[in-house]
């Protein structure tokens, strides 16, 4: 503990001896820990946006959609999910608090909107009345679809916040929009959900699904997406079986042959993301690990020539009774400090990076900085310290007393 | 028993190929606050025989006694440990830390002995008064004068209150003036009961002493001052 202390007081004394020079050495370690810190700072901030994003989908959701194999693809074959599979999952699963189809324009999931003389683009789906409750969806003024604007095919519609803006609409509510050639009443502007990797999360148009198949060509096949609520105390794993197998049921699979449709819940959406985020920042560790090696090589550089020059100094303090062991201490706490310095700049340099890089871009999510990458930038800073200053250090400590006191 | 006890010490070197003898056959004995100088022309070996009194480095053969320790068994640790506890060097060219400033300086072998801050602060004071420089404390070396510089040297070498003051050419590089405070120092520091060795070539300066140890050809002749 003394050693530790007087090693440090003395690291510390030779390192505002040379300030420009420690600055410099440490400049290495300062750029990688710097770099570390804002990559994965920018990554963690990205990661909870997108957490954030799926918590939107309901926490304890399903999503079914048709899943067409690749070779079935080649051969011609599209699976779907039909009105049918609706109904059947509707009467005969328990354990759902509220189903939602979703259907989606053939071939397009844009369409075109008009509103006077203002033209937008949006994404269009039909869906009913319980899509608020699966998605957690809020209404910002008006009302949502209801269960008669399905059963009459009424020709309304509820707007994103972005669609709204790019169609002009001041006064939104009871307002007429055209798409398609028909005219559309709109009843509702949804709360701004934000947005993801630069892309608005606003910019849709949602109608009465009745009213979508019907705009439709009646004869065209219909796919749509069904989205499932369970129940509060249902097993999510149970509901999922029984869905499959009614479904396959339906759609006449026999045993052994795959599924042509797709379960997904939202926690192993947001795994994949994670997946994808960890392994990101997993490669952008390596690297900057290979970065934090060059740093420590310039300290070590800088230690040894540190060494030669104060080997008179290293001699006169042999001579007043430090040990071998003192003086090697002496040189490992003084490259420890350096590095732990630069890791300390660095950690700095990139929390304001981070900072600044989600201030000018203003699609980013705010970036977060976990407790574990402080740690490890500034632990792996120290190690490649005590790692490059060990050789420098133990020169240091083997020089002999006479010959050191010798040395000009 | 001496203080210093040293018996058939020899030191050689191999120098390219050859060995050379710096000293051949050494024997002297020392008491506790004698008043010794060191004697002998260039290449008489009297750097080397002080290196192996202050334990800088060990005899090539031969018995050393220092304070009844027998110095050629003891290992690295044991080493420092006596330099920094029996042994006060003064050397030729003062050899001051040049980053540190005089008090610091004069803390620095307390470092090595375990002594807290603050005590090693008031050590340090105490040591600068007692040669005189209790004004020059936050001095660094290139601030003072040669004098100034080996005084703070002398008090750096008594500051841990070490059985010897072995002192290399204490003189050489200071002019008369300086040389003369330096001088009166170690005199003062005799007769407080100090043990003062003092290596040198000049025969002003061992007349300060009691007794004058000549070294010629490697061979030691003890005289009486």
């Amino acid at each position: 503990m003394f050693a530790t202390v007087e090693g440090a007081r003395s690291a510390w004394e030779s390192i505002v001896a040379h300030a420009l020079r420690s600055f410099l050495t440490t400049l290495g370690i300062a750029i990688g820990v710097a770099s570390v810190v804002a990559v994965i700072g920018l990554m963690q901030g990205m990661q909870a946006s997108i957490a954030a994003q799926f918590e939107g989908l309901g926490g304890n959701s399903l999503s079914i959609a048709a899943f067409t194999p690749v070779e079935d693809r080649l051969k011609g074959k599209v699976a779907r999910l039909t009105p049918d599979d609706l109904d059947r999952i509707a009467e005969r699963v328990d354990g759902i608090a509220s189903i939602t189809p979703l259907l989606s324009l053939p071939l397009q999931a844009m369409a075109e909107m008009r509103h006077g003389t203002q033209v937008a683009f949006a994404a269009i789906q039909g869906t009913t009345h319980t899509y608020q409750q699966v998605y957690n969806a809020y209404v910002q003024s008006g009302r949502f679809l209801s269960p008669t604007d399905d059963q009459r095919r009424r020709r309304v519609c509820v707007l994103g916040e972005k669609t709204r803006e790019n169609l002009g609409l001041e006064d939104p509510i009871g307002a007429y929009v055209e798409m398609g050639g028909e005219w559309l009443k709109v009843v509702r502007i949804m709360e701004s959900r934000g947005e993801l990797f630069g892309i608005s999360q606003d910019d849709y148009a949602l109608l009465p699904y009745s009213t979508l198949r019907s705009m439709n060509d009646p004869l065209a096949d219909t796919d749509i997406a069904i989205q499932v609520a369970i129940a509060e105390g249902a097993d999510r794993t149970a509901v999922k079986a029984r869905i499959t197998q009614l479904l396959r049921h339906g759609h006449g699979l026999q045993p052994g042959e795959p599924d042509d449709f797709d379960i997904q819940s939202p926690e192993q959406i947001s795994a994949a993301f994670g997946q994808i985020g960890t392994a990101l920042t997993a490669v952008v560790a390596s690297i900057v690990g290979i970065s934090l090696v060059v740093g420590g090589i310039g300290i070590m550089n800088i230690m040894l020539v540190s060494v030669v020059e104060r080997t008179r100094e290293i001699g006169i303090l042999k001579a007043l009774g430090a040990t071998r062991r003192q003086i090697l201490m002496q040189f490992l706490i003084e490259a420890l400090a350096l590095a732990v310095l630069g890791g300390a700049v660095g950690l700095a340099v990139g929390f304001g990076l981070a900072a600044a890089v989600t201030a000018l871009v203003p699609s980013l999510p705010p970036a977060a900085v976990p407790l574990w990458a402080v740690a490890l930038s500034l632990g792996f800073s120290g190690l490649v310290g005590v790692a490059f200053g060990i050789l420098p250090a133990s020169q240091a400590a083997n020089l002999h007393p006479i010959e050191a006191l010798r040395y000009e | 028993m001496a203080l210093i006890e040293m018996n058939g010490i020899r030191k050689s070197y191999a120098m390219g190929g050859q060995r050379v003898d710096a000293l051949r056959q050494v024997d002297l004995a020392i008491e506790s606050n004698e008043y010794v100088a060191i004697v002998g022309s260039s290449g008489s070996g009297k750097s080397t025989l002080m290196h192996i009194i202050g334990c800088l480095d060990t005899p090539s053969a031969g018995n050393y006694r220092l304070n009844g320790q027998d110095v050629e068994q003891l290992g690295e640790i044991e080493l420092a440990s006596i330099r920094n506890r029996e042994v006060g060097f003064v050397f030729q060219s003062f050899n001051l830390l040049a980053r540190a400033d005089a008090l610091r300086n004069v803390m620095q072998p307390l470092i090595y002995r375990g002594v807290g801050f603050g005590a090693r602060r008031r050590m340090a004071l105490a040591a600068l008064a007692q040669v005189g420089l209790s004004d020059r404390a936050e001095h660094r070396p290139n601030q003072l004068s040669g004098g100034q510089r080996q005084r703070v040297a002398i008090a750096r070498a008594l500051v841990a209150s070490p059985s010897i003051l072995l002192a290399d050419e204490p003189t050489g590089n200071l002019d008369a003036l300086a040389t003369e405070q330096v001088m009166a120092l170690f005199d003062a520091l005799h007769a407080q009961g100090h043990t003062v060795i003092v290596v040198t070539h000049e025969a002003e300066i061992a007349a300060h002493c009691q007794r004058v140890i000549e070294l010629v050809d490697g061979r030691a002749r003890s005289g009486s001052g």
